[in-house]
């Protein structure tokens, strides 16, 4: 079975990759397993300077999910750069940084620090992340500020951008042509969609944050229709995820219009869940009746 | 190293009011150390559930978890017999460096949930020649275990909320009245007791460990941080870098 998948600047071996911020830089996995299966590595998001975040609690139980409102904590671009991603090179699975910031200027600052870095292989660009009060989400639900810093990101990367989209719009087919329109050379979605959970006893928001991002299984099916509706408006290389917990909600996000999986809160209720969807796969596949993951790609469209 | 085992649980039972206590079998158990804790995966439950290692049996190769029912995952956790097997990642996060540290006198604080690791910590102290008081506080008489094995180790004194057994009140109105000698205090429970407590000791050497709603209790998903003293911009991660810490190093909040 070829479960070879190509975008730009990836020839993946596999089509399934973890998710930003939901596997760190790698380090804590691989006591569990050998790195090198996983078709890529999406690592946590850079930020120009280092970020506390939120306070906590950050993390919240929900039926089928989780609500998140980390708040992009993480060592700042330079010593993600200098003490990270060297750890990811003695693998043989192409890296992508996450990038994120308060202002344009601090999105382009990041990207081209990145320049220096030979580690990675692709930017996914977040200007999705509901958790935080500036930047973030609100690049992420206008067209015209999205398509700005694509534009200016794309100017200033060496590599590939894929452009992570927010679910939090009414018009998602809107957004991916804004920034397809920007140059953007993929997309990646979804990121989170922002929820509540109210504690009965405290009579209050769990998360200190108040709101918090939904992900899991609860969000697949809006992750598989608007993977859906942006196929079918563009033929621009998509990374699909949300919900993703099993070798059979792949191949769904791949009929969906998806050339690459990535997972995310799976990783949590099982440190195996990537390899073992890898493992799973070729045999899914098969039962569909597909002879390599190229070959289903968009074949859910009616 | 860290790992994900399917293991057998040896024994199930109920030791007090909604408290549980479960013996598991891994081939790990002897590389458990005191204050660490399992994360255990629950079906229909998107995330695991942190319960700290309260004992070790090399010889059987099995460990002793304890917990009480708090909300859906640990009412499911309550529900298991013998003979059943449940889905855990160990060892996971940092112990009390016991054999690190010049002791003579151990001052162990724990309150409720907070217990249990502290039971494995007091019997590892015990074993190497050192002595041991203990103050446990307790919601209700009802809610009280391990009393007599506590005992067996040293002094153990026992405060309830609602007065039903023991010293009505807190373990901080124990440890007032006690004014107990000790070089090194360990402690364990809510957040506010361990306020209250590392407050009332503060000058002393001691360790505590911290409760966080995790994500992925391995460290890579910034769930579960705590701000440093030395620098509040800085933090740890109480699943990895923690669940115990020295006790001046973190801002409890
Ligand atoms: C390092 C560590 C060690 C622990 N050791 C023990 C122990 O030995 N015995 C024991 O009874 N309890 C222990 N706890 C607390 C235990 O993890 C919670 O009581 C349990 O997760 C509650 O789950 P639930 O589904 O019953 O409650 P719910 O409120 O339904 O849980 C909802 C979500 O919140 C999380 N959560 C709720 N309360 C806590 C809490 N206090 N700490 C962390 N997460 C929480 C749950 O894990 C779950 O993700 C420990 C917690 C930590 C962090
Ligand atoms: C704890 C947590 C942290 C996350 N951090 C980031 C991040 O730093 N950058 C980002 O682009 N997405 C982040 N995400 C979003 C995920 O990458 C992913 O888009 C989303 O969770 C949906 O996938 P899932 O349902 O498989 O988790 C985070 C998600 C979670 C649960
Ligand atoms: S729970 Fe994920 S870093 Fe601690």
């Amino acid at each position: 079975m070829n479960l070879t998948t190509r975008l730009p600047g990836l020839t993946l071996k596999n089509p399934v990759m973890p998710a930003s911020g939901c596997f760190g830089f790698g380090k804590e996995y691989s006591q569990f397993y050998d790195l090198s299966e996983l078709g890529a590595i999406i690592v946590k998001a850079a930020t120009g300077e280092a970020r506390y975040g939120n306070p906590t609690p950050r993390v919240a139980e929900t039926s089928s999910g989780m609500l998140n409102a980390i708040g992009l904590q993480n060592p700042g671009v330079e010593k993600i750069i200098e003490e990270e991603l060297p750890f990811l090179r003695s693998y043989d699975t192409p890296v992508i940084a996450n990038v994120a910031g308060s202002t344009v200027e601090e999105y382009v600052k990041v990207t081209e620090t990145l320049n220096r870095s030979e580690d990675i292989a692709a930017i996914e660009l977040n200007i999705s992340c509901p958790n935080v009060k500036e930047g973030g989400v609100q690049f992420g639900t206008d067209p015209s500020l999205a398509k700005e810093v694509t534009y200016q990101v794309k100017e200033a990367s060496d590599y590939p951008v894929y452009v992570k989209l927010s679910p939090n719009v009414s018009n998602i087919v809107e957004m991916a042509k804004a920034v397809a329109d920007a140059g953007a050379d993929g997309l990646s979605m979804i990121n989170t969609l922002t929820g509540m959970q109210i504690n009965l006893k405290q009579r209050k928001p769990i998360i200190a944050n108040k709101t918090g991002g939904l992900s899991g299984p609860a969000i697949k099916p809006i992750a598989i229709r608007m993977i859906y509706e942006v196929r079918q408006a563009l033929d621009i290389p998509i990374i699909g995820m949300g919900g993703i917990i099993t070798a059979e909600d792949a191949l769904e996000f791949l009929l969906a219009g998806a050339n690459a999986v990535a997972v995310g809160t799976a990783n949590f209720q099982n440190p195996l869940a990537c390899p073992e969807i890898i493992n799973d796969l070729p045999s899914v596949l098969k039962q569909y009746g597909f002879d390599s993951v190229e070959d289903v790609i968009g074949k859910g469209h009616v | 190293m860290i790992t994900k085992q399917l293991l057998t649980i040896k024994s199930h039972m109920q030791i007090a009011e909604d408290t549980f206590e479960v013996v598991l079998h891994s081939p790990l158990a002897k590389e458990l150390k005191p204050g660490q804790f399992v994360h255990i995966a629950l079906a229909n439950h998107m995330l695991r559930r942190p319960v700290s290692v309260a004992g070790v049996d090399t010889e059987s190769e099995t460990f002793t978890i304890i917990f009480k029912i708090f909300g859906a995952g640990t009412r499911e956790l309550s529900k298991f017999q013998a003979g059943d097997s449940l889905d855990v990642i160990l060892p996971c996060g940092s112990y009390y460096p016991v054999d690190q540290l010049e002791i003579d006198h151990a001052l162990i604080v724990g309150g409720g949930i907070g217990v249990p690791p502290l039971y494995y910590l007091a019997k590892t102290l015990k074993e190497k020649g050192i002595k041991v008081t203990s103050v446990l506080g307790f919601q209700s008489k009802e809610q009280i275990f391990y009393e007599e094995k506590f005992q067996a180790l040293g002094n153990t004194y026992i405060a309830t909320n609602d007065g039903s057994y023991g010293k009505k009140g807190f373990v901080t109105d124990i440890i007032n009245e006690l004014n107990p000698a000790f070089d090194y205090f360990f402690s364990c429970g809510p957040t506010p007791m361990l306020k209250a407590v590392s407050g009332q000791l503060d000058g002393h050497k001691g360790y505590i460990s911290l409760e966080e709603r995790m994500g992925c209790g391995v460290g890579t998903c910034y769930a579960c941080v705590v701000p440093l003293k030395e620098d509040p911009k800085k933090s740890k991660k109480i699943c990895k870098d923690g669940p115990v810490f020295s006790a001046n190093e973190v801002i409890l909040t």
